[in-house]
């Protein structure tokens, strides 16, 4: 990935989630920042996250989402969160060596978040907010994912009403969110405030919609109902929402596939 | 009497400005249910400028505040009924569109006021009464305004960070609120005294995602009169 230009392996990838039952314990990596070829003088480790950049150019979601939204949203809010995180790490060694996903649900701190849990959130759910988008998206799913949408769902259009509903009645800052729910085995729309990210619960997400006014205002003003509208129909990414579900059916099951009788 | 009620000019100019169905906010109005309307401002859109364009004026006072009122008008609506019925689940349910909506009418009723054009004496620094109470109780001016900006810069999400009066307590105080919950949340007896509207939606067009240069320059337009005024008739 183009993002971690020291780190080889990003830790804030997802291949490295845990929640296998076999939790394997990530080689702490010793990497010190080359200034100039020389290495610097202090031995003093410190955990850093990388800003991942979208699947994407800037101006590939126009005209839905412009390119000066992206500049700014990705290029500030999303890259301030990262330098907050990595400072606020860099204090003491107490919260190195988790992946992203572990460090959410751990500054998470069941109900009682730490200072950093804020930052540290708000990059996983901005790294999944842009993967949750596609050029030429919207449209509808097909196969698997189309198949459990219509079967929690009962319809596809009833999907996209919920989840427009639930967008339109978040008071405030957040996340509007599509998880597929572990003990309930189904899928179902999540609201989140301010940067609370569903896998604190133990849901798996598929796709997000970020609802901070930052992440509209630029384009739509106070028009959130033409934002979520265009979301749906011409930026949210299927692909990765399959990608995602395959994923989750690792961990849930979901019943067996409908195969055809020849 | 009635009759003159549903057919007043205002009653019909406001009517038929706010709400889509008319006659339903005029037969709401004869049942003695009032119907609250957008204030006016006391200064054009552009009067702030450069602090805050009048872009971002326009739009927040048209369309975000006049959204809360007319959800807020919507959601009184239901709640009457819902009364009138005995339905207490929906009167219980309707309590959070209310403290939105109904908080966004107060809160922005009062930033509005909070506010005034540098040449109608925004920006002047509080006199007399609020003027010592602030020394007395934060040192200085700026250092209320570096308390304030601080509380308002770290506030996550949307919200309202305040100069309050405590009427209990005899001191000023600075408060924050989330999203639109009005001060009494924080406390029955805190008085609003100053507001700065936090949210994104002030600020965004203008100042993008650096709240801080927003906070900071605000304190040019901010309307110091209006604040000795509620102070001073607090008790």
């Amino acid at each position: 990935m183009a993002s971690c230009y020291l780190n080889p392996i990003p830790t804030s990838s997802r291949l490295f989630s845990p929640d296998l039952s076999t939790k394997f314990k990530i080689p702490k990596l010793l990497h010190r920042k080359k200034r100039f070829g020389v290495l610097p003088r202090s031995s003093k480790v410190t955990a850093f996250y990388g800003l991942k950049t979208p699947p994407y150019e800037h101006d590939a979601l126009e005209p839905y989402m412009s390119k000066q939204t992206i500049d700014v949203h990705w290029g500030e809010h999303h890259r301030n969160f990262i330098e907050g995180l990595n400072k606020q790490l860099g204090k003491d060694d107490i919260l190195y060596g988790y992946t992203l996903d572990e460090l959410v649900k751990v500054t998470y701190n069941n109900g009682n978040p730490s200072p950093e849990f804020n930052n540290a959130a708000e990059v996983w759910n901005h790294d999944f907010f842009w993967e949750s988008m596609q050029p030429g998206g919207g449209d509808i799913p097909i196969l698997g994912l189309l198949q459990q949408i219509e079967k929690d769902f009962g319809s596809f259009t009833n999907f996209k009403e919920k989840f427009t509903e639930a967008a339109l009645t978040l008071f405030g800052s957040g996340w509007v969110w599509l998880v597929l729910k572990r003990e309930e085995k189904q899928l179902a729309i999540v609201k989140t405030s301010n940067s609370i990210c569903p896998i604190v619960w133990g849901d798996i997400p598929i796709i997000n919609l970020d609802l901070w006014e930052h992440a509209y205002y630029l384009d739509y003003k106070n028009d959130r109902a033409k934002y979520v509208n265009v979301f749906l129909n011409h930026l949210v990414s299927w692909n990765a929402a399959t990608e995602r579900l395959t994923w989750g059916e690792a961990f849930v099951n979901l019943g067996e596939p409908k195969i055809p009788v020849a | 009497m009635a009759v003159r009620t549903l057919l007043s000019k205002k009653t019909l100019t406001t009517v038929l400005r706010n709400d889509p169905k008319p006659i339903g906010a005029a037969i709401t109005q004869s049942r003695g249910l009032h119907v609250f309307t957008l204030p006016d401002l006391a200064y054009d859109y552009g009067a702030l400028e450069p602090v805050i364009s009048g872009e971002i004026m326009q739009i927040h006072h048209q369309k975000h505040h006049q959204t809360y009122i007319t959800n807020y008008n919507k959601a009184l609506e239901q709640l009457h009924d819902s009364v009138a019925k005995a339905d207490s689940l929906t009167t219980v349910k309707l309590q959070n569109a209310i403290k939105f909506n109904g908080g966004g009418h107060i809160n922005h009723s009062i930033f509005w006021k909070n506010l005034a054009p540098v040449r109608e004496g925004g920006g002047e620094p509080p006199k007399e009464a609020l003027g010592w109470a602030i020394d007395t109780n934060f040192g200085s001016l700026e250092a209320l305004i570096q308390k304030v900006n601080a509380e308002g810069a770290a506030l996550q999400g949307s919200g309202w960070v305040w100069l309050a009066l405590d009427k209990e307590l005899k001191r000023l105080v600075v408060e924050t609120t989330a999203n639109q919950d009005p001060l009494v949340t924080k406390g029955t007896s805190l008085v609003p005294l100053l507001g700065i509207d936090v949210w994104e939606h002030a600020y965004y067009l203008q100042y993008k995602n650096v709240r801080p240069d927003y906070l900071k320059n605000i304190w040019k337009v901010i309307n110091w009169k209006y604040a000795s005024e509620v102070y001073e008739n607090a008790f």
